[in-house]
C-alpha cells in the first residue's frame, strides 16, 4: 500500500491528516504496522491531554514488542478512537482508515514529511 | 550480509517478512503471527529452522567424547533416541542448550542454537581431542523443516513410509520424502506434537513444496520465528539468551536434572557444577507469572515484591495468544517462588499485579 499523498508524516512513522487543524487525525503508517506485527494493545492519550512534538503520548504493543507513540505536533487531544482500543488489530488491517488513533487541535504548524519524503525515509538500504 | 536459508526463495514467494537472526536472514512471519500461532495449536505450522546448527560426531568413541563434552550422559541414550542436554564451560555456565540425537552406536548429531552454533562446534572439536571421533559441522549444508501441531502426524504420515506409531517423542528414524533422504525426528519447540525433518539444503525446497501441498487439507500454514517465540513461551521452554546464558548454571535455571554426575570419567564443568549443587546459597529459580489485561511483562522488566523492592527480572513475556492473558517467565528468590504468590511487574513505570504459577502455561491435551 502506498502512503496517501494528502497526509503528512513523521520520521517516527505516524501520519497526520491536517485537513481540519481543529481536529487533525493521527495514526501510524502501514510501514510501521507491518514492522510491529500483530498489534495487541494500544494506549492512547486522554482527551484534553497536552501534546508536545516528539514526546511520547501513548504506546503500541505488538506480540513481540512495545513502541512509544510520539506526538506529531503541539496541541490538545480532542478525540480518541475507542474502536482501536477495543480492537487493536485495526492498526494492522486499516492503518490509514479505521485504525486511526486520536485527533488533536493543532497549535502552530507541525513539521511533517511529504508522502514522497516519507517513502524515501523508509526505503531499505 | 546475512546468510539466506536454502528456502529463501520459497519464503520470498510467500511474501515473508524477514529478520536477521544470528547472521541468518529468516522468515519472521508470512502474514499474521497470531494466525500462525493459532494454526500450530489447532492444525499445523510449517517452520524453516535451517539456521540451527547441526554437528555430527562419528567414531568408536563418539559416546565417550560427548559424555566428556556435555553435562548429560549421552552414552546412555539408545540409538534412535534423542536427549535434551547442555554444554557448559569450566565454571558451569551454560554455553548452549542442545538436542542430541543418537543416530547409531557410533554416530550422534548435536543440534545447537543458531547464535551458538559456531561456539558449540569449536568447543566440541576441542573437547573431542584425544577421543577416536570425527567432528563434522554440517550446519551450512543441512536444512531443517519442522511440522508442528495436532495434524502433523496426518501430514507426515502421508509423505513418508515411516511407522509414526513406533516413533516416540524424542526419537528419530532415517526416512524419505518423495525419494529424498531425510532424518525424521519427533521433536519440537512449540508444546505440540510435531516432527522435524533434517534434509540436504539443496533438496529442502522440494520437501517444503510437498509438505505444503499435502498439508493444505490439514490446515497447515507456513509459520515464522515470531510465533515460534510465543509458542515456546506458552510451553514454558527456555530460550538461550533469555532464560539461559553463560552466567547461569543449569541449576540456576531449574534444570539441574540435566547434569549427570554419575558418568565414568570427568566432564567439562563438573567441579564447578558440584560446588554449585552443594552450595547453601539463596538461589533464584525460574517461575511462571500470569497477569490480567493486555499489557505483557517483557524481557528485562523488574519483578517487585509487596514492598516494591525488586526481587527478580522478567526473562521472557508476551500476551499469550492461546490463553488471552499476559504470561512471563522470571527469575525470583525461592522465598517468593511458590505458586499463588502475588508479585508486581514494573511495566514501563506502571506496577502490574502478577501471580506466580507452575510452568508450563499451556499443555496440550494428551
Amino acid at each position: 500500500m502506498s502512503n496517501p499523498e494528502n497526509l503528512g508524516y513523521t520520521t517516527d512513522h505516524e501520519w497526520v491528516d491536517l485537513a481540519d487543524p481543529a481536529s487533525a487525525t493521527v495514526g501510524v503508517t502501514k510501514y510501521a504496522a507491518d514492522a510491529l506485527g500483530d498489534v495487541v494493545y494500544v494506549q492512547l492519550p486522554e482527551v484534553g491531554a497536552t501534546l508536545t512534538t516528539g514526546e511520547a503520548c501513548g504506546e503500541i504493543e505488538s506480540t513481540k514488542s512495545v513502541s512509544d507513540l510520539f506526538a506529531p505536533g503541539d496541541g490538545v487531544v480532542v478525540e480518541i478512537n475507542e474502536a482501536v482500543v477495543d480492537t487493536p488489530e485495526l492498526v494492522n488491517t486499516d492503518p490509514f482508515g479505521d485504525g486511526w488513533l486520536f485527533r488533536f487541535r493543532v497549535d502552530g504548524e507541525p513539521e511533517l514529511l511529504t508522502a514522497a519524503a516519507y517513502a524515501e525515509h523508509t526505503k531499505e538500504g | 550480509m546475512s546468510t539466506p536459508s536454502p528456502l529463501h526463495a520459497v519464503h520470498e514467494a510467500l511474501s515473508a517478512s524477514f529478520t536477521d537472526f544470528a547472521g541468518w536472514s529468516m522468515p519472521l512471519r508470512y502474514g499474521s503471527e497470531l494466525a500462525e500461532h493459532k494454526a500450530v495449536r489447532t492444525a499445523s505450522g510449517l517452520f524453516d529452522l535451517s539456521h540451527m546448527g547441526e554437528i555430527e560426531l562419528t567414531g568408536p568413541e563418539a559416546a565417550q567424547a560427548l559424555d566428556f563434552a556435555l553435562v548429560g550422559k549421552l552414552s546412555a541414550v539408545k540409538p534412535g533416541k534423542a536427549r535434551y542436554t547442555m554444554i557448559c564451560d569450566d565454571e558451569g555456565g551454560v554455553l548452549d542448550d542442545l538436542v542430541v540425537y543418537r543416530l547409531a552406536a557410533d554416530k550422534y548429531m548435536v543440534v545447537a542454537n543458531a547464535s551458538n552454533a559456531a561456539t558449540v562446534a569449536a568447543a566440541l572439536r576441542e573437547r573431542a581431542d584425544g577421543f577416536a571421533v570425527e567432528v563434522d559441522d554440517r550446519s551450512a549444508s543441512l536444512a531443517l523443516i519442522a511440522v508442528q501441531g495436532p495434524t502433523s502426524t496426518a501430514i507426515i504420515g502421508s509423505v513418508t513410509d515411516a511407522d509414526l506409531d513406533a516413533l516416540a517423542y524424542y526419537a528419530s528414524v532415517p526416512s524419505a520424502i518423495a525419494g529424498i533422504d531425510i532424518l525424521l525426528a519427533r521433536t519440537g519447540y512449540t508444546g505440540e506434537d510435531g516432527f522435524e525433518v533434517y534434509v540436504d539444503g539443496a533438496k529442502a525446497p522440494e520437501v517444503w513444496r510437498l509438505l505444503t501441498e499435502v498439508g493444505q487439507e490439514h490446515g497447515l500454514l507456513p509459520a515464522g520465528l515470531a510465533c515460534r517465540d510465543t509458542l515456546r513461551l506458552e510451553a514454558g521452554m527456555p530460550l538461550y539468551g533469555n532464560e539461559l546464558s553463560a552466567s547461569f548454571t543449569p541449576f540456576d535455571a531449574g534444570l539441574g536434572r540435566v547434569v549427570k554426575f554419575d558418568k565414568p570419567g570427568g566432564f567439562v564443568g563438573k567441579e564447578a557444577l558440584e560446588r554449585r549443587r552443594d552450595a547453601d546459597v539463596e538461589t533464584k529459580v525460574l517461575v511462571g507469572l500470569i497477569g490480567s489485561g493486555k499489557r505483557a511483562p517483557r524481557h528485562g522488566y523488574a519483578v517487585l515484591d509487596g514492598d516494591g523492592a525488586q526481587v527478580g527480572t522478567v526473562t521472557s513475556g508476551a500476551l499469550s495468544p492461546t490463553l488471552g492473558h499476559p504470561i512471563a517467565m522470571a527469575y525470583v528468590p525461592v522465598a517468593v517462588s511458590e505458586p499463588g504468590t502475588a508479585l508486581t511487574v514494573d511495566i514501563r513505570g506502571t506496577g502490574a499485579p502478577v501471580e506466580v504459577v507452575k510452568l508450563p502455561f499451556y499443555q496440550r491435551q494428551a
